[in-house]
């Protein structure tokens, strides 16, 4: 039984059809990239992985005893995140609130969770820092841990490289990998970054409203980047 | 990195400094004027013998404090408008519940059962003599409608919040000078006064106001998590609407309760005025928030005083004080690059 499972999956918007009959399975330790020009549905079928809109018609089933609030997710960042007055540890602190059920405030066990995680990746001597004052990288392997602190099986990451620099890019990628490689924690990247995320990545869905491609990283290579090469 | 940290510490230790010198100056300022300012207080003594002058300083420490906890969410979530917006529906739907009181059977449509119209006219009478509660249900009901406006993003949502505002405040004017006219009430309500508050007032801001604080320390990890990042929050299984609609509602509640006091046109600068001074100032969202709420009381405490003492409209002396402690903490912010 896979982690997550999609079957047949249509979603709309006021009659405009923006995702078209996916089906895919994500299992454990898994890495797939999207792919798509913008508006080719990516980011709204992570949207529906994650339940924040409902599929028209198909499923989305999860496995393994793993439940739908249990996924990470690195969203794209607002413009005013990037100024928001909050320490890295709270900002680490709030990917818990799923674990609190009825209660109101964090365990000890749980605020330990936050700081393996900043430590795990890195960001643990920012604790007291201000979010505001890190530079984008950084930011993002705050939110990164804060994902982390939701799940330990799948976290789904929106063009998580978008605006940083090719060095902060590089290390970020070394970062996923290694949560993915060393952890076995899977990853599902929507990227608009062909060569980066093609380097560590498992499997490729190719987005145009439907499934333009799916499979292996072997058999997106030859089925697109040899005639690339052919071409160039 | 480790040169870093230190190129990254030193402008927040120059930035102690600022805040020292800045501090020490106003000290400075305030002690050539000790004497004024003893005396000031000295007279404030005096006045708090009167119970309206009691009645206003309880009722104005709790709104205040509630609007100040609120404020700090709603302006980080980019929702400084809706208070706003809020205040001027009040100010609209007060003026139509009060000019109800107008309204007698003989004038409703003949057509109409005589039972009917003398039903309609005695409800419309008690609305107006007790015109808080139709308000307060008026003001609730747009905050929801505002959420759900902004939540649309973009400048649909922000001109149709001022479209709202402006209309309601229009719907006011107009209603006042068909009825009553522009009178000492309407100026009242518009820039605010320490009179206007009574014993029921007393009683909803404080259960008002406890129930905020209550709300806010218990669900304070969740009202962060809603605020720093709703996506985020709603991904992993939390009721974000929920969250916003009850921060709506405590705001509306907030907004009735204070534009009396501070005036309709100024009760939204109590949401907003604390927060943006404590946000210059302190970077962690705690530090935001507590002391948003003590730059509120204390600003609400001075600004009354200096409206008992020198008969300014309370709500303008109160904004007053705001802006001052603002602009401090911008200064602050500024020379601390």
């Amino acid at each position: 039984m896979a982690l997550m499972a999609l079957k047949d999956v249509t979603i709309a918007f006021e009659g405009m059809v923006a995702v078209d009959r996916v089906s895919l399975n994500v299992e454990r330790g898994d890495y797939l990239v999207v792919l798509g020009e913008n508006g080719s549905g990516k980011s709204t079928l992570t949207r529906a992985m994650l339940g924040l809109v409902k599929p028209r018609s198909g499923s989305i089933t999860y496995g393994e005893g793993f439940l739908k609030n249990q996924i990470g997710y690195l969203p794209q960042q607002t413009a005013a995140q990037r100024d928001f007055p909050a320490s890295v540890e709270e900002v680490v602190l709030s990917g818990l609130t799923n674990s609190l059920g009825k209660r109101f405030f964090y365990s000890r066990a749980e605020k330990q969770r936050a700081l393996s995680n900043m430590e795990l990746l890195d960001v643990s001597r920012y604790r007291n820092r201000s979010y505001r004052t890190l530079s984008g990288g950084q930011q993002q392997r705050v939110l990164l841990a804060r994902a982390l602190c939701a799940t330990d099986a799948l976290l789904i990451l929106d063009e998580p490289v978008t605006g940083l620099d090719p060095a902060a890019t590089e290390e970020l990628y070394d970062v996923i990998r290694d949560l993915n490689q060393r952890h076995g924690v899977a990853i599902v990247m929507v990227s608009h970054d062909l060569r980066g995320a093609l380097r560590d990545a498992k499997h490729v869905l190719v987005m145009d409203r439907e499934m333009d491609f799916y499979g292996t990283v072997e058999e997106y290579g030859e089925k697109y980047l040899s005639k690339a090469v052919d071409h160039g | 990195m480790a040169e870093l940290l230190t190129k990254i510490k030193k402008p927040t230790r120059r930035g102690a400094v600022a805040l020292w010198v800045v501090l020490g100056l106003v000290v400075l300022w305030l002690a050539f004027h000790i004497g004024d300012i003893v005396w000031m207080f000295g007279q404030m003594g005096g006045y708090l013998s009167y119970k309206f002058i009691q009645r206003a300083l309880i009722v104005g420490t709790l709104v205040s404090l509630t609007a100040a906890l609120l404020g700090v969410s709603l302006v980080l979530k980019r929702y400084s408008m809706i208070g706003d917006g809020l205040s001027h529906v009040g100010f609209g739907a007060l003026t139509v519940a009060m000019a109800l009181g107008f309204v007698t059977a003989d004038a409703l449509p003949a057509f109409l059962p005589v039972g009917l119209r003398s039903g309609i006219a005695s409800l419309c009478g008690i609305i107006a003599a007790g015109p808080l509660p139709f308000t307060l249900v008026i003001v609730v009901l747009c905050a929801f409608a505002l959420l759900r406006l902004s939540g649309q993003g973009g400048m649909g949502g922000d001109s149709a919040i001022a479209l709202i505002s402006t209309s309601a405040l229009a719907l006011g004017v107009v209603v006042t000078s068909m009825t009553s006219g522009m009178n000492v009430d309407v100026y009242n309500y518009m820039f605010g006064s320490i009179l206007a508050m009574s014993d029921s007032d007393v009683w909803l801001s404080v259960i008002l106001s406890g129930a905020v604080l209550i709300l806010f320390v218990l669900f304070y990890p969740r009202i962060f998590a809603v605020t720093f990042d709703e996506r985020f929050a709603r991904a992993t299984g939390m009721q974000a609407g929920l969250y916003n609609h009850l921060i709506a509602l405590l705001t509306a509640v907030t907004v009735v309760i204070g534009m009396r006091m501070m005036g309709t046109l100024l009760i939204s600068s109590l949401i907003i005025f604390p927060a943006l001074s404590a946000m210059r100032v302190f970077d962690n969202f705690r530090a935001v928030t507590i002391s948003a709420a003590v730059i509120s009381v204390v600003c609400f405490l001075v600004g009354m005083t200096l409206s008992c003492v020198y008969s300014i409209p309370t709500g303008a002396g109160i904004v007053g004080v705001n802006l001052f402690v603002y602009l401090i903490c911008s200064a602050v912010a500024g020379m601390r690059g």
